[in-house]
Order: structure tokens, then sequence, then C-alpha cells
């Protein structure tokens, strides 16, 4: 966590200082907002896609912001990529879950009272699997274009 | 409402008049970011917030990698003659697309008097058969949940193949060289 | 021309702009720029399909019980289609894009009739 705080202090690395104070006030905001959308999915407008593509924007503004030291500090490509796999597992095992209530996919929860944040049965697990593949992926994406994308140049060799 | 469309669908025109036709890369990127901006207000006042959400977010992001991709090369507009032979080409198949709308629209139904024979089936069964209150959620995850999984899988091996074509070197090049740099790639290989 | 209304019509004229970018622009990019624009049009022409005048989002709140909602509301069908095609539009557009830059690595241009010349 030190580590974290003094890459994110180096002057060298990411945009200039009026970038980085911004960010930092808005970042939270941008992941907060980003789990009440993947949580209210099923009763507001919004869901796991949207709230996905919305936490990847929160790390790729880090990135954007402060350098790509930092970001990968806090989620490296490894872990990126595996919470993709992951997220996409979580959401065929709830498929295959519902097998137990009669075919693939079934909604085999208990379904509440509509309209309460815990209801709908299994769509605000489903929202949370994809949001966490979404947002692993697109971040995944965005490391591959800006550190492996990087244009060689003839000095450089 | 309806002109509210038909200025929306304007600027929309234009917008994509602009990013094809100007010189400078960026502003053609910046014009296509306007477009897609256009179609998120257009999907808000057309009665669906929830995509209207994820196309605001969606247009953020794919204007950050497209500017990713135009701004490391030089920027210059690649100066040319006129191609005539992909131009005609281009109209010959605006051609085949105006004959296939005219042939496919004598069976559409008028703008504003949607068909819906599934949807008001799902409209009306969503909150007790699935219970969720909006209805595009228990769409896509309960009535037709398979076919989510189906995209995101899709998505998945975009993101995998995007990787594939990424890489520079080996495994083994990487060992030897530049290790240290970003310190990920040695974790990656455990 | 039965349901044929001036919103489906310029949307046709949208989608043609993309068509004409994809096939007649040389810069890569440019291409890029037209296959999303043909996206937007194709997920617009859907969303427009499914309007239905004064309709409401298709989410029952409490004022509104199942049976008004399945009459007053726009077509969620179409929502929930639209919905998935645009972040893999996202997927794609990645995809696209990391293979242009593949390309200007290796020709060092983004000109396509440029490369069709170097290939060989």
């Amino acid at each position: 966590m030190n580590n974290i705080r003094e890459l994110s202090k180096d002057e060298s690395s990411g945009m200039t200082i009026i970038v980085k104070t911004i960010s930092r006030l808005v970042l939270s905001f941008i992941l907060l907002f980003g789990f009440y959308i993947i949580l209210y999915g099923h009763i507001t407008p919004g869901g796991g896609f949207a709230g996905g593509v919305i936490l990847s924007i929160s790390y790729v503004l880090l990135m954007l912001a402060f350098g790509s030291k930092v970001a990968l500090a806090k989620l490296s490509n490894f872990w990126a990529s595996m919470l993709d796999n992951l997220g996409a597992l979580a959401f065929i095992v709830i498929g295959f879950l519902g097998l137990t209530g009669g075919y693939f996919m079934t909604n085999f929860i208990w379904h509440g009272h509509p309209g309460q944040l815990i209801s709908a049965g299994i769509i605000p697990l489903c929202n949370i699997a994809i949001a966490i593949k979404v947002s692993a992926a697109l971040y995944a994406i965005f490391i591959g274009l800006s550190i492996y994308g990087r244009i060689v140049t003839e000095e450089e060799k | 409402m309806n002109a509210l469309f038909h200025v929306l669908m304007l600027f929309m025109l234009i917008g994509a008049a602009v990013a094809i036709e100007t010189k400078n890369m960026l502003s053609s990127v910046i014009a296509a970011g306007a477009v897609g901006f256009g179609v998120s207000l257009m999907f808000l006042f057309l009665g669906a917030p929830d995509i209207a959400i994820t196309q605001v977010i969606v247009e953020v992001l794919s204007l950050i990698i497209l500017i990713r991709a135009t701004t490391f090369a030089d920027n210059r507009a690649i100066e040319r003659k006129m191609d005539s032979f992909s131009t005609v080409t281009g109209l010959i198949f605006i051609g085949f697309l105006v004959m296939a709308a005219v042939w496919a629209f004598q069976d559409l139904t008028p703008f504003g008097e949607p068909l819906m024979r599934v949807s008001r089936r799902y409209l009306s069964g969503t909150a007790v058969e699935t219970g969720a209150v909006n209805a595009v959620s228990g769409i896509i995850l309960d009535y037709r949940a398979y076919d989510t999984l189906g995209e995101a899988i899709v998505l998945f091996t975009s993101i995998l193949s995007a990787f594939v074509i990424l890489r520079r070197r080996g495994k083994k090049d990487i060992e030897a060289e530049d290790t240290e740099e970003f310190g990920i790639l040695e974790q990656e290989q455990l | 021309m039965g349901g044929t209304s001036s919103l489906y019509i310029m949307n046709m004229a949208l989608m043609g702009m993309g068509i004409y970018a994809l096939i007649a622009k040389r810069h890569i990019i440019k291409k890029i720029i037209g296959v999303v624009i043909m996206e937007y049009a194709i997920n617009l022409f859907l969303i427009l399909l499914g309007y239905k005048t004064d309709g409401i989002a298709p989410i029952q709140d409490s004022s509104i019980n199942a049976a008004q909602l399945a009459v007053r509301a726009v077509d969620p069908l179409p929502q929930a289609l639209v919905l998935t095609s645009i972040v893999i539009g996202l997927g794609t557009l990645a995809l696209m894009a990391a293979q242009a830059i593949k390309l200007y690595e290796k020709y060092k241009t983004f000109d396509m009739s440029e490369i069709n010349r170097l290939r060989g």
C-alpha cells in the first residue's frame, strides 16, 4: 500500500498535478456509482454491462492520470485476466445451478417482493458476475493497448 | 417529440459526414464520438434509459481507445488522388443498401406502433415471474439468459484475440529482457 | 412503402455513410470509424422499431401495474438485445484498434493501398 502511495506521488509519470488532484477526488465517486448501477440493475436502469464498463473506466482513469505503474500496482495484468475468467465462470456456474430448478439458467432462488433490493433471484448475482467479467476484460484490453501496443521506434531498437 | 428526433438525427448525420470527410484524424475521431453521444441522447428520448447509460459510458471508453490508436502515429492525413474505383464500389454497395431498404420497409410497422407480440407477454410477466422490476434486466438475465451467455463469450473471445495480436514477442524473449520494466510480466508467468 | 417514416430513411442514410467510409476510404482509422457508425445505425434502428408513441420506459414502478405497463411501455426486447451488442461493439473496436496498431508497426503507415503495395 505504501508503495502505491509513493508511486502516485511520483511527478515524472502520468499527467500534471491538476489532473491528478481532480482524479483523486473523482475516482471514488465513479467506483461508487458503478457499484450502484450494478447492484440496483434489476430495479432501476443499468445492470451488469453498464456498471462493469463504469468500473473499468475508473481504472482507466487511474492509468491515464497516474501512469501505468500505479494502476498495475492496484490491479495487475495477471489479476485482470484472472477476474475476467472468474466472472465468466461464475456466470456459467450460476447457469448450471439452475439445473436444480429444471433447466439451464432457471431462476431457482426465491424471487422476493418485486422492487426491493434483495429480490429477483439470480438476476443480481448474474449482474455481479457479468460486471466483474466486463470490467476486468475492458481494463485488461486497455493494459494491452497501452503496454504491448507501444510502438518501438528505430532509436529504441 | 418527433421534431426533437429529427433534429438529433440531423445532428448525427452531420457529425458522421464530418467524421468521414475531415482531413485531421483527431477531429475525425472526436466527430465520431459526437455521433455516439447523439445516439445515446436518442436512446434516452426513445424510452430506453438502460442502453442510454451504457452507450454514454461505452462511448467514453471507445473514444479513449480510438485516440490511443490514432495519436501515436504521425497524424498527417494521407494525401491522395481521388481513387475512383473504391468510390464507385462504395456507391454500388450503397445502392444495394437502398434496394434492400426499399424492399424491407414495405413490411415494417409505422414509427410509433411496434408489433410487440412477445414483448407484451414479457412486460406483463416480468415482475411476477422473475421478480425484477426492470423489464430489460428480466429479459437479458432470465427469459433470454442463454443469449447473454453467448454474448459474454463473444466479448471474451474478442478480448483474447486482441491480446494474441498485440503480444509482440514470445515468453522466452520477454524473460530475456525488460521483465523489470513494469513488474507484471514476471507475475504473469507464475 | 407501408411503414416508412422519415426517421427510418435518415437512419439508412447514416448506415450508408458508414458503408461508404468502410469501402471508399483508405485510412485504416477511417475504416474503423465507418464500422462504428454502421453499428450505431443498426442499434438505433432496432430501438426505433420498438418505440411506441408517448411510451414510457419498461420499468414497473409503484405507480403502475403490470397490465398498464404492457399497454403503455415501449418494446423492451430490442433494448435487451442492443444492450449486449453495444458492449460487444466495444470489444470488437478494441480488436480492430489492436490490428491497426500492429499493421502500423509493421508497415509504418495507415494507408491501406500503401499496405497492399508493400506486401510483396
